[in-house]
């Protein structure tokens, strides 16, 4: 793993309620960028959407923030993060990735001072910072108003892309229809999902509403806090946000 | 809650599980939801039955640590338990005749229990049953005498109602016995083929009504196969099976590209038996 380049993936979106879909980008992206030999994935990190995202069905950032923490229990490299959904209000989803990359060059010039058993190639490099998305996200940067084209530009030219891809999708077709993904493909990695698994969120509070089984689909302990606070419960679209509509609908 | 008339179930579901996938025990879920809510049946257990390695097919671990896989990923569950007995058998078992050994055993079951309380059906009642399999119709497992017993039925994903046309695989007769005497329930695809393959076999569709499919709207096909070619390329498969299956497999390494060609070259038992036992 020398010399490799050290990666912290981010994962914005709803997490309405994390699944194990969710958890599987994160196992496939690092799995697809190892491959590469030219990275080393050091920490995966989840970032529930803000409440005044707006979306419906949203139940509030604190449980959704509770519930990833329950299924990041047993993983070792992956955590969530609490900032964006604590601000004041709705962000883009660039301003996410910048907020973290301070926060990791911080850590980084941390590090360099006593050696803390680390050998000096470790700490020198700050790690890059990459969005991890479904391929889904891609799809969603030619929906006119949706992203802002200079966000588009420095997720991809700054950051990075990750995009997860199942069976019998095409993610290059988004790619090259779009001049700024194209001009800046090298920074976008395409992993492909082995397994064919469709399910969603969506899916799994559809089925919480109509009082289906969702066990195996996402963690046990998830399953108990749905629950345990009678979340997704026929009619929480009524508690949902509806306070207001952002433009920007991206997450 | 229950009404009191509705039909007991117990899920069956054979097979190599090798290794148990967080898609198997999505099945048994589906399953129990869907009759649940058909108003007429309630599941009250699922059973793994583990295949022999007597099975003979390529790339198949041994038996045991198949079960304790299929254990490990049960123990969340308050219904769902694993069956030793087939796994057990040195030679392999047809489908029908597992199926046929766990009705057998809920009838024992509960003609002990019998002796215990008072309420409940007269003796007898077993041979009753053995009359019923041998001339059994839909009539009469759509309004079943046997209440107290649980009807025991086959549960399987849509490639199994497939490998019904496979040459040599099944034998007629036990296709017959298993929707006759027992039936199916049958997870499916939205838009697959299970409704034409039932059309098309006429044992099938005279006993349409003791094959329930269930549709799965969203496609999960964490098969098997995939979970071991993702091993052997060392690629993850966490959140794919469940956290203890994961863990035993890595601790024993049990999946390799030496543990893939196990049986290689070898004939399927079914095949092989079926083949010779066929009429020329």
């Amino acid at each position: 793993m020398k010399n490799r380049i050290p990666v912290v993936l981010l994962a914005c979106g709803s997490f309405n309620p994390i699944t194990n879909m969710h958890l599987r980008l994160f196992e496939v992206a690092r799995d697809h960028l190892h491959q590469t030999g030219m990275y080393q994935v050091i920490e995966g990190i989840i970032s529930p959407v803000n409440d005044n995202y707006g979306k419906k069905d949203l139940v509030p950032s604190h449980h959704r923030v509770a519930m990833a923490r329950l299924a990041l229990q047993t993983s070792d490299w992956i955590r969530v993060d609490s900032w964006e959904s604590e601000q004041t209000q709705w962000m883009e989803t660039v301003k996410v990735l910048r907020h973290h990359q301070s926060q990791l060059l911080r850590s980084a010039t941390r590090v360099e001072g006593p050696d803390s058993g680390k050998t000096p190639s470790d700490t020198a490099a700050a790690p890059e910072l990459k969005l991890l998305c479904g391929a889904d996200v891609l799809k969603t940067f030619q929906t006119p108003n949706l992203w802002k084209d200079s966000h588009i530009q420095e997720i991809v030219e700054k950051f990075g892309l990750v995009c997860v891809s199942r069976v019998g999708h095409d993610p290059k077709g988004y790619i090259l229809g779009s001049p700024i993904l194209c001009k800046y493909q090298h920074n976008i990695h395409l992993a492909r999902e082995p397994v064919l698994n469709e399910m969603s969120a969506t899916y799994v509070r559809r089925a919480l509403g109509q009082g289906q089984s969702v066990k195996y689909l996402l963690p046990d302990s998830v399953i108990a806090y749905i629950k345990d606070h009678g979340l997704y419960v026929t009619d929480s679209s009524q508690k949902g946000r509806s306070i207001q509509k952002n433009k920007g609908k991206t997450s | 809650m229950e009404k009191p008339e509705r039909t007991e179930v117990v899920l069956l579901a054979c097979g190599s599980f090798n290794p148990i996938t967080n898609m198997h025990l999505r099945l048994f879920e589906l399953a129990r939801d869907y009759m649940n809510s058909t108003g007429k049946y309630k599941v009250v257990k699922g059973i793994i039955s583990p295949v022999g390695d007597a099975y003979k097919k390529k790339g198949l671990i041994p038996a045991h640590h198949r079960v304790i896989m299929a254990e490990l990923a049960t123990k969340t569950s308050g219904w769902v338990e694993v069956d030793t007995w087939e796994s057990l058998q040195k030679e392999w078992v047809e489908t029908v005749k597992v199926l046929r050994h766990h009705q057998e055993k809920l009838e024992a079951r509960s003609c002990n229990q019998q002796q215990n309380s008072p309420v409940l059906e007269k003796p007898g009642r077993k041979r009753k049953w053995a009359e019923q399999r041998q001339n059994s119709t839909q009539k009469k497992l759509l309004e079943p005498n046997t209440k107290g017993v649980p009807q025991v039925k086959l549960l399987c994903g849509a490639d199994l109602l497939e490998s019904f046309g496979v040459p040599n695989l099944w034998k007629s007769e036990d296709i017959a016995h298993i929707v006759a005497d027992h039936g199916l329930i049958c997870v499916t695809r939205a838009g697959s083929d299970a409704q034409k393959l039932i059309y098309e076999s006429d044992v099938l569709w005279r006993h349409r009504r003791n094959i329930h499919l269930v549709h799965e709207w969203v496609p999960n096909d964490i098969s098997s196969t995939r979970i071991r070619r993702a091993l052997r390329r060392g690629q993850s498969i966490r959140y794919l099976v469940p956290d203890l299956v994961q863990e035993y497999i890595e601790e024993h390494s049990l999946y390799s590209a030496e543990s893939e060609d196990r049986n290689l070259g070898a004939t399927l038992a079914p095949l092989q038996r079926n083949a010779a036992e066929a009429p020329s």
